[in-house]
């Protein structure tokens, strides 16, 4: 048994690490394959990879992660402004700054349980948002958002080109660069940042799974399976939860740093509620408490975001050109009110649908879809070879 | 696309650690021909590509919709078809209907949910991915700004959509970027003289203001030019933009000795606290012997429709207005209402005269370049395009023109004829010094021609 | 001290809104146990009804004025009303008391459309956990708005009072204060006592009918009901028609103070989710006292005087969290919270 969770979890690292490494040609045909939108599926996979240790394991339903994600972008940027733009020094502020900012949410908030706790996050998050675009306006540049200026300091950094701005950078390697490769037809992009982000996100998952399979991990599990019992056999949970809430700020804290180290600005509205209830949405999307999932649904949800809304009735139109010229109208009258700036409505459909089709969400689609096959070819192996098995939620 | 390494960061970087070989790319794609051409995203020899991101979901999601009909209008005539709208009174001939340099102008949109993030990422899909050469649109100064930046770094250009905060050509202010609209400053300094003629000089005014920059700036310039006149400030008070009733801001003013409310809010937010206002019966009191009166610095007829007759005689300022009767006016609305069947707003105005703008640029210029395109826009002086005689100022790449300064109609004959033209405030009230405290701070730096 | 009486109205109105949305969402929510986030747009659509009947009473015919012209310099077409040209001027006073009228469309609306919510989706939910409940409610919200955003548009939608409700009545002379001392708008007077009569009939239905009866029964205990052989499930689906009715009419009402656009049930989302919470889960009664409570304290803290005595801090951009906060640190399930509901 021991042997088979091992091997299983060989095969969700590998498949993660081809996953990320190949993503630029995979991502290529769907249209997605440009750095941001790759350091997007990467930064917000980190993000709901954290958000799940907290909320896959325990059960606690934080609705204010995005508070975490935003102060980890603010002390990025105010890092890259004052002392470099080396991103290192930025995102060990970033964990350390949202680390600390969680520990202390988290030691109020973990006071009370359920949809309690739920409205404590909720509250200190919007207070975070509301004050980051208003009153702490000199720090945060409110509405505007932090950005760099020129007459930043930069203190440990060489005079730049006079009059540009410089870009986040690691050791001469610059987050913006990027090689083109044309590939059968295609024009595949590999960009440093992406695969800044994307080795990081192999190794936080890793983090992640370690936690999933360690005794900590196991406690987790029990808090959200009885918190009463525990308590009743002489087991303070606090320091548990406390701990999994802090784990996930800094992985959130890791995110925004990120986020501002590919692309120096932070704004308040990362920190607004919409923003944690993504968060939420991407991890239930994919399955919670699931290892794979939270990517798969940061992914879907992006992919929406920046996908779909792109798609306006010139896009629409180019795909049916070749039927007759009044079905080709008719089409993109049917196809219309879903794509552009109907985006939204396909994604609440998307999200109806994995909700009542797929109950444990997106990764439940893969398992079938790998059972199927599996049944189909006979073979055992591939039945199991999809996820690490996981508690049902 | 960038078709080798962004060799900017690679240049300026060249101090650092001696790393440049690491980052030197080994091979090119040959995919477009005008890869080597030393800027970002050069266009082929076929079409260029241009970055229309706009607002089409959340508040503005309809400002937005009127500033894509704009632009789709400003293709259709760049590329030759439809009645060529303002291309004909437009002052600089050098757009022939031709597209731009001979290339088609074709186009790619986005949605920039007024968030600066979601803009900015909707910027980069269009710049990394559709190779856009230039981005414009935007509803909001948090998103212009946002925008502006990351098309400064980009290295592409940034032509502004609506945005009035004294900060994006401020502050903000980028080389690279571009306003049209005009701003706080110069709606303060068109307002006051107006309405010093209707209210007299001594006038206690009360501010309600939106908590955020574009808050900040306009209440500073309504404030400083009404002082000026000698109006004396009873009281600011900032309000949280997330307010949907502003009933708890409103009963302070009746028991302060005010009688004049300026409300810096804009959309929604001016559409709730206009309403709230006029509910509580400000608009009949009688303070110190006189009639309370009400003040909105910015107005949008868009949003201004969903204060329905609350606006009835209320001042505020736009940029432009469909009724106004010079030619290029004219033209643009006979070709815009013959498409859509509506008149456009000030949002689809500006849009389509930047788009205009930036093409002509390009065209005088020669090049895509956005250096060449910066140099061509820079002290740039052209008419016909609906507000007078324009310049593009060179020291902070702001417009210069002619503010209107309106009024709530109090007999709309459509659902369109919602504001009236008081008067137009001649651009040379409204010009300021480069330097001027409210636009302090910040600097434009180099134009960046990007890869 | 007019100052301070004209805040507590204005808290009293801010609240009788709040109030209202959370009433229903706590019978969702704190009774029936589901993580409702439908339940905003529930709010928009009661607001969209007051909005289909007034496009409905101006439904119109075109002529055209040859006198005039349009922006084009064609010639004017005008419309009319189709009512007024059937019934003249009670035609013109159906369009002017549109929003009364509005309740009454309103409610078949409601009832219908929280039936088809509960029996169509809700009902397979009562047992999946509370995430998968979050998501499907999630997406159902989003698309009802966007529905709405695709045939109403986004900008807001005026929806003026009748003429005779416009304009303000003095507060202070019915008090025995001086005249002009405490003006207040007829219309929020009117919304403040609409939403008493709503909240009072409510709990008089629950507390002395044999339905509310029930209903009370299912909540503190549903498997021992069903064991009597009572069809709780009815009388639940029967609940959540409540449910959207008292939030539709609660934003019928709401549209001359607020005009309506499509997402303002998202706006109001987070804000009732609070208040239902503060109020503790499971208890209507508390859910009334936190809407009227933040109502109050939000309206206190817009007031500049309070700001200074905070050193010119703005209180107003956080005081909803910050009284949440506190109630949940000094009572562990809010105001009057039942033990053991979604403590878990």
């Amino acid at each position: 048994m021991l042997n088979n969770i091992r091997n299983n979890d060989t095969v969700l690292m590998s498949l993660i690490v081809v996953m990320v490494l190949a993503a630029p040609l995979l991502l290529a045909p769907l249209g997605a394959g440009y750095p941001d939108l790759m350091q997007r599926f990467a930064i917000f996979g980190i993000f709901a990879v954290g958000f799940n240790i907290l909320f896959g394991l325990t059960g606690y339903l934080s609705f204010g992660h995005a508070a975490f994600l935003g102060v980890g972008s603010y002390s990025a940027v105010w890092m890259f402004k004052l002392l470099s733009m080396n991103i290192i020094p930025a995102i060990i502020l970033a964990v350390i700054i949202s680390g600390l900012f969680a520990l202390i949410i988290g030691y109020v908030s973990l006071r009370r349980s359920g949809i309690y706790f739920s409205i404590l996050t909720l509250a200190f998050a919007q207070m975070s948002f509301n004050l980051a675009y208003s009153v702490l306006t000199p720090i945060t540049a409110g509405e505007t958002g932090l950005q760099l200026a020129l007459d930043d300091p930069r203190i440990l950094d060489a005079p730049y080109e006079a009059g540009q701005l410089p870009t986040p950078g690691l050791f001469g390697l610059y987050m913006n660069d990027t090689w083109t490769v044309n590939f059968i037809g295609m024009e595949l992009q590999f960009n440093v940042g992406y695969y800044v982000c994307g080795l990081l996100l192999i190794a936080l998952f890793y983090v992640a799974l370690r936690i999933f399979r360690s005794p900590f991990g196991m406690m987790l599990r029990a808090i959200k399976t009885n918190q009463t019992r525990l308590n009743y056999t002489g087991v303070n949970t606090r320091p548990y939860t406390l701990a999994a809430f802090v784990i996930s700020g800094m992985y959130a804290g890791l995110a925004g740093g990120l986020m501002a180290s590919m692309d120096p600005l932070a704004g308040a509205e990362r920190m607004q509620w919409t923003a944690s209830g993504e968060v939420v949405l991407m991890v239930i999307l994919g399955g919670a408490g699931t290892l794979l999932g939270p990517v798969l649904g940061a992914g879907v949800i992006k992919y929406f975001e920046n996908i779909f809304s792109r798609m306006n009735d010139q896009v629409v139109e180019s795909w049916f050109l070749w039927m007759p010229e009044g079905l080709t109208e008719f089409m993109v009258a049917i196809v219309h009110p879903f794509v552009g700036k109907g985006w939204h409505l396909s994604l609440g459909l998307i999200f109806m649908a994995v909700v009542i089709f797929l109950p444990g969400g997106l990764i439940e689609g893969a398992n079938r879809i790998i059972g199927w096959i599996g049944r189909r070819f006979g073979s055992k192996k591939t039945d199991k070879s999809g996820e690490a098995p996981a508690p049902a939620e | 696309m960038s078709d080798q390494t962004t060799r900017r960061g690679v240049l300026k970087g060249g101090a650092a650690l001696g790393a440049t070989a690491l980052a030197t790319p080994t091979f090119f794609s040959g995919a477009h021909a005008g890869g080597h051409s030393g800027f970002t995203n050069a266009p082929g020899p076929e079409s260029v590509t241009l970055g229309f991101n706009v607002p089409q979901s959340g508040p503005y999601a309809d400002e937005g919709a009127d500033e894509l009909r704009a632009y789709e209008l400003a293709v259709e005539h760049l590329n030759g078809g439809g009645d060529g709208g303002m291309l004909p009174t437009f002052s600089s001939q050098a757009l022939d209907g031709t597209g731009i340099l001979g290339r088609k102008v074709e186009y790619v949109t986005g949605d920039t949910q007024t968030k600066s993030d979601a803009a900015r990422a909707s910027a980069r899909a269009m710049i990394e991915k559709d190779g856009a050469i230039m981005i414009t649109g935007g509803s909001s100064s948090g998103v212009a700004v946002a925008v502006q930046a990351l098309c400064q770094d980009a290295g592409v250009i940034f032509m502004a959509g609506l945005t009035h905060s004294n900060d994006t050509t401020g502050k903000d202010k980028r080389a690279n970027g571009f306003r049209h609209f005009f701003n706080s400053y110069m709606s303060g300094a068109a307002l006051a003289p107006v309405l010093e003629a209707n209210y007299g000089k001594d006038r206690n005014a009360y501010h309600l203001t939106a908590d955020y920059n574009w808050g900040y700036t306009t209440e500073e310039a309504v404030r400083t030019s009404t002082e000026a006149m000698g109006w004396n400030t009873v009281n600011t008070v900032l309000t949280p933009l997330a307010e949907t009733d502003f009933s708890a801001y409103i009963a302070p003013v009746l028991n302060s000795d005010a009688d004049v409310l300026v409300l810096n809010h804009y959309g929604g937010n001016m559409v709730n606290s206009l309403t709230n206002a006029v509910q509580f019966g400000l608009r009949d009191r009688i303070v110190n012997g006189k009639n309370f009166e009400i003040v909105v610095p910015l107005y949008s007829r868009l949003m201004a429709k969903g204060a329905g007759a609350n606006v009835k005689g209320i001042f505020g300022s736009t940029n432009w207005h469909w009724s106004l009767q010079d030619e290029g006016s004219k033209a643009f609305v006979r070709s815009f209402g013959t498409k859509y069947g509506f008149p456009p707003s000030q949002a689809a105005h500006t849009c389509y005269v930047q788009t205009l703008l930036y093409a002509d640029a390009v065209q005088r210029a020669g090049s895509f370049n956005p250096c060449a395109v910066v140099e061509a826009l820079e002290g740039f002086e052209f008419d016909g395009l609906g507000n007078g005689p324009t310049l593009y100022r060179a020291e902070d790449h702001q417009c210069f023109k002619d503010v209107l300064v309106v009024k709530g109609k109090e007999n709309p004959t459509s659902e369109f004829d919602l504001l009236e033209i008081v008067e137009i405030t001649p651009v040379s009230q409204v010009t300021y010094a480069p330097d001027h405290p409210q636009f302090a701070g910040g600097a434009l730096g180099t134009c960046n021609p990007g890869a | 001290m007019e100052a301070v009486l004209l805040q507590f109205m204005n808290g009293l109105d801010k609240g009788s809104a709040y109030a209202l949305i959370a009433l229903g969402l706590t019978l969702i929510f704190g009774t029936l146990g589901v993580v409702n986030f439908a339940h905003g747009a529930l709010f928009m659509i009661g607001a969209f009804c007051a909005i289909v009947l007034n496009r409905i009473f101006s439904f119109s015919f075109e002529t055209i004025d040859p006198t005039r012209t349009d922006f084009l310099g064609n010639p004017m077409k005008v419309s009319t009303p189709y009512v007024e040209k059937w019934f003249g001027t009670f035609g013109t006073s159906l369009i002017e008391y549109s929003v009364l009228w509005s309740i009454i469309f309103a409610i078949p609306v409601m009832i219908a459309v929280g039936i088809a919510m509960e029996r169509g989706l809700i009902k397979y939910f009562y047992k999946r956990p509370h995430a998968d409940q979050i998501l499907v409610t999630f997406g159902l919200a989003i698309v009802l708005q966007e529905i709405i955003k695709q045939i109403f548009g986004a900008n807001p939608i005026p929806n003026p009072a009748p003429s005779s409700f416009v304009g303000s009545v003095d507060v202070g002379v019915w008090l025995g204060m001086a005249e002009f001392t405490v003006v207040y708008p007829m219309w929020r007077l009117v919304y403040f006592v609409f939403a008493l009569i709503v909240v009072g009939g409510v709990f008089a239905f629950l507390r002395y009918t044999t339905f509310g009866m029930v209903v009370r029964a299912g909540m503190a205990d549903r498997e021992t009901v069903g064991l009597l052989g009572i069809d709780i499930d009815k009388r639940f689906t029967a609940m959540f028609g409540l449910a959207a009715v008292i939030t539709g009419v609660a934003g019928v009402m709401y549209t001359p103070i607020l005009s309506p656009n499509y997402h303002m049930g998202m706006d109001f989302l987070v804000l009732c989710f609070v208040v239902v919470v503060v109020g503790g889960m499971g208890s209507l009664a508390g859910a009334v006292a936190a809407g009227f409570l933040l109502g109050i304290m939000q309206s206190f803290a817009a007031m500049s005087e309070v700001k200074d005595f905070l050193l010119g801090f703005s209180i107003d951009q956080v005081i909803i969290y910050l009284v949440a906060v506190v109630i949940l640190l000094t009572r562990p399930r809010g105001l009057m919270g039942r033990k053991g509901m979604m403590e878990e």
